[in-house]
């Protein structure tokens, strides 16, 4: 034990470095599967058979393709064609895109759970389609949305470790760093587990708060 | 101000309406009475576009409606929808509820569109409900809320659905008091009802329908106290004396 806290003096602000690149790796892929995921979802409710066949096209390509691989290939196939990226911006990206597909079909079944009868009554004081998703659907699909939404969160920020397979010096990379070159496998590991840990307990707490939220509702 | 002439609808096999023609003049009230799935709903629906039609033709103010055609927005601020389950928005406030439209389909500075609001929801008694949430309203209240929202487009006229049929029976007089004084104060209504007391009370005219056609229309007294059709007559004698 008091070897462990030894180490863990030792490796902890080399860890807090990669703790700072999980953190902008999480909160970038995050924030781009929200906005394409979004954007799937509405393509998909639009009722323009051409933009749901195309979501639904991509969804399932997206879906179909494991995120490591989705890595692999905007990260070492991409310069190929031109397209150079940093291993951060890959990784954001990557991540990004591969959760879009999830977070298009939590936001559907939000969308979709809304009652007809709102959307009805948006359209006879004139409102259109975008104004009605704006100010009637969407503010009301939250709630529903949010719960998943945050397991999500949570999951993104464990599968953030998959951007070390691309260089990226996050914490599972910097973790694997110190261990292979002081061999002290366990408490590096331990170290890291715990401070994945730590980061998911704020996020957990987030979501049972939506989940009550959406109960009192 | 509103004609149907020879309006037909199909759901897929099921023809709903069957040739309905009818009109209805500025500031009458028109009650549409008849036996579930008659088609009285859709009548309302295709008038304001919410169901397109399959033939025939209807006119709003001369301005033929068609749900595909831009026109329809126009079409849709001129002729308000109160709703059976009122369909408030429920994450907004009665008054937010009432200016939703003014503020965001019309334009209407804010303020003035507040004010008006307020006035609309003291209109219909529930000054002091401004700012409760749907989910804080009896249905009574709540409907009544919709009937502003309805008013707050300053429509040429209103479409009720079934305005009383999710409500609890002693909540029914104070919906149907704020509608019989919009109907004195001279605005054009089509009332899908089963409250026969209210057509024969405030209606202009009755239309029976049945089947998908209009079986017997004419003078809401006359239709309800001396009905000529068969199937008027057991109707009104079905939904009049239910034992």
């Amino acid at each position: 034990m008091q070897n462990f806290l030894r180490d863990a003096v030792e490796f902890m602000p080399i860890l807090l470095q990669g703790v700072w690149l999980t953190v902008v790796v999480t909160i970038g892929s995050l924030l781009l599967s929200t906005v394409l995921g979004l954007l799937w979802a509405l393509m998909r409710v639009s009722g323009i058979r051409v933009l749901t066949a195309l979501s639904e096209g991509l969804i399932n390509v997206i879906r179909g393709i494991p995120i490591i691989v989705l890595l692999f290939y905007l990260y070492f196939v991409m310069p190929d064609f031109g397209v150079a990226l940093t291993a951060l911006q890959a990784s954001i990206i990557g991540l990004g895109i591969a959760y879009s597909a999830y977070q298009a079909e939590n936001f559907r079944a939000g969308i979709e759970a809304i009652d007809k009868g709102q959307i009805e009554a948006a359209q006879t004081i004139g409102m259109g389609w975008w104004m009605t998703m704006r100010r009637v659907v969407l503010p009301q699909a939250v709630r529903i949305v949010l719960p998943p939404y945050g397991n999500v969160m949570i999951m993104m920020l464990k599968d953030s470790s998959q951007a070390s397979t691309i260089t990226v010096a996050e914490l599972a990379l910097q973790g694997k760093l110190i261990a292979s070159s002081t061999f002290k496998n366990t408490s590096v590991f331990t170290l890291v587990a715990l401070m994945y840990l730590t980061m998911s307990i704020p996020l957990i707490l987030l979501v049972r708060h939506f989940e009550n939220k959406a109960k009192r509702k | 101000m509103i004609e149907l002439s020879n309006v037909h609808k199909s759901f897929g096999s099921n023809e709903v309406l069957k040739g309905i023609t009818a009109s209805v003049e500025k500031s009458e009230v028109v009650c549409i009475i008849g036996p579930s799935g008659s088609g009285k709903s859709t009548i309302l629906r295709c008038i304001n576009g919410l169901e397109s039609y399959d033939s025939g033709e209807i006119l709003v103010e001369g301005a033929k409606v068609d749900n595909k055609a831009p026109s329809i927005v126009a079409i849709r601020t001129q002729v308000s929808m109160v709703f059976q389950r009122f369909n408030l928005f429920p994450h907004r406030t009665a008054l937010e509820n009432v200016v939703e439209g003014p503020i965001y389909v019309k334009k209407e500075p804010p303020t003035e569109a507040l004010e008006r609001g307020r006035a609309l929801l003291a209109q219909v008694g529930l000054a002091e409900k401004a700012d409760a949430h749907p989910g804080q309203l009896s249905g009574g209240q709540q409907q009544r809320v919709a009937i502003a929202r309805a008013l707050a487009m300053q429509p040429k006229a209103i479409l009720f659905d079934e305005p009383t049929s999710a409500l609890d029976p002693e909540l029914v007089g104070e919906v149907l008091g704020v509608m019989r004084k919009l109907a004195d104060d001279g605005m054009t209504m089509v009332v899908v009802t089963h409250e026969m007391g209210f057509a024969r009370d405030v209606a202009d005219r009755v239309l029976f329908i049945d089947g998908g056609v209009i079986v017997e229309q004419g003078a809401a007294k006359s239709v309800l106290n001396a009905p000529q059709h068969a199937r008027t007559q057991d109707f009104l004698h079905r939904v009049l004396h239910p034992l």
